[in-house]
């Protein structure tokens, strides 16, 4: 798709309610003044809705490649969901909620996207794909470990999808771009939030600073694997849909470095993982992620409440 | 706590619940505070408004705590401004004082402008 023949700006949303008679309710937009509004922005509902209209339909190649930046997403919010009552201050219990529930909004539309190409729907993607289908990068799947080796993986993560997010604002396929326009504010938050944590860390306590060093450790071997090109991304860029991972990876390490040297850390010198998360070889972690993630729609398909 | 999802040390593992921890403290200890101290937060729905009190929060420092405000305080949508303050740095009335505070305007109708006639001859009021 080429042309920008989207209309998720005047149709689609701005309709939902969430206020007292909540959420499906419809009617007047303008009927209560203390109606929380759930302000406009693109919805996984609005691309569902474009795509049960036939509006858009991306290419196999595209449906690949959203399912791989969902994926990540996906399994990322995964990941966070379960600092969830578990974090070390009940306001960073949720920083790191909300930042899940964007991570998995962001998920939910490229999932959405991706499985228009193949009839599929996000619920289909999320929860009845096996381990082997998955198309995340490993650096999503690493376990949490203690505060400070989830804030060295969400620097990393940040910082890359604030990259790919800004310059697929521009991609050729207007769903991505839309889709990107909305996750990169949201990233940009998330840049903050780690940022502002590693400087804290580093600089706070030598138990903290050891942590995330040790966090950073961690985590670092699987920065490569987000830069690498592959078959796909090399049609995907010479269609204009993406970019080349790999020629994000100079302003990442300006901007991460930037960071590193103010909380004066050096870049880890640790060898870096063979990846294979795009081709669907993963490391031991996700199965037991699927499993839990995945059990209760296998367990009670279609069950909702 | 183990890492989530480590085959090695699973998350559920029945090891980890210490079945001889008491259910109840023995003893009334001291609560433990946290080392974070209080900031109140004040947001502004929309331009033109005022700040409004919304809550109070704990932050290691002041940026932290503005970002904690968003986090916690516009999650529906309900700023575009926030401020914080140190609750220390807030001084209060005190509330055993109210009779000598607040209750002293009351019954002084001339201090509001429908207390008063308009003179006769005045133009524009």
């Amino acid at each position: 798709m080429t042309t920008k023949d989207t209309d998720f700006a005047i149709d689609g949303h701005g309709d939902i309610s969430v206020g007292v008679h909540g959420a499906g309710a419809s009617g007047d937009g303008s009927a209560s003044a203390t109606r929380i509004t759930p302000g406009n922005a693109l919805r996984p509902e609005d691309i569902a809705l474009e795509i049960s209209r036939g509006q858009v339909k991306p290419s196999e190649d595209v449906a690949e490649f959203a399912l791989r930046i969902g994926d990540d997403g996906l399994i990322l919010a995964q990941r966070l969901g379960h600092w969830i009552s578990r974090a070390p201050e009940l306001e960073e219990d949720i920083a790191l909620g909300n930042i899940a529930l964007d991570q998995l909004g962001h998920a939910r539309s490229f999932l959405t996207y991706a499985g228009a190409a193949w009839g599929k729907s996000e619920d289909d993607l999320a929860y009845f794909r096996r381990e082997h289908e998955f198309r995340s990068a490993h650096l999503f799947e690493q376990p949490n470990g203690d505060f400070a080796v989830t804030i060295a993986r969400q620097f990393i993560v940040s910082f890359y999808q604030f990259e790919l997010y800004t310059k697929l604002m521009e991609s050729t396929d207007a769903t991505l771009a839309a889709i990107s326009a909305k996750a990169v504010k949201e990233v940009d938050y998330h840049r903050d939030h780690s940022a502002q944590w590693v400087l804290r860390l580093a600089g706070g306590t030598d138990e903290s600073r050891d942590r995330i060093i040790q966090g950073f450790k961690l985590v670092w071997p699987y920065v490569d694997e987000l830069f690498e090109d592959d078959e796909l991304t090399t049609r995907l860029a010479e269609a204009g849909v993406t970019v080349q991972p790999s020629s994000l990876r100079e302003e990442f390490d300006h901007l991460t470095g930037g960071i590193m040297a103010q909380a004066e850390l050096d870049i880890p010198g640790v060898p870096q993982s063979l990846g294979g998360g795009r081709r669907g070889k993963h490391s031991e972690f996700l199965g037991y992620i699927l499993a839990e993630m995945q059990v209760l729609a296998r367990e009670h398909p279609g069950a909702s409440w | 706590m183990a890492p989530h999802g480590n085959p090695e040390a699973p998350g559920s593992a029945a090891s980890e619940i210490n079945r001889e921890a008491p259910k109840v403290a023995a003893t009334t200890e001291e609560h433990q505070e946290s080392p974070w101290s209080l900031w109140e937060v004040f947001v502004r729905s929309s331009r033109g408004l005022s700040h409004v009190h919304a809550g109070s929060l704990h932050a290691p420092d002041a940026a932290m705590a503005l970002r904690n405000a968003r986090d916690l305080y516009t999650r529906r949508n309900e700023g575009v401004s926030i401020w914080v303050v140190p609750a220390e740095a807030i001084s209060s009335s005190d509330p055993d004082s109210k009779g000598s505070f607040f209750e002293s305007p009351q019954g002084k109708d001339y201090r509001h402008a429908t207390y008063y006639t308009k003179s006769e001859g005045v133009k524009h009021l």
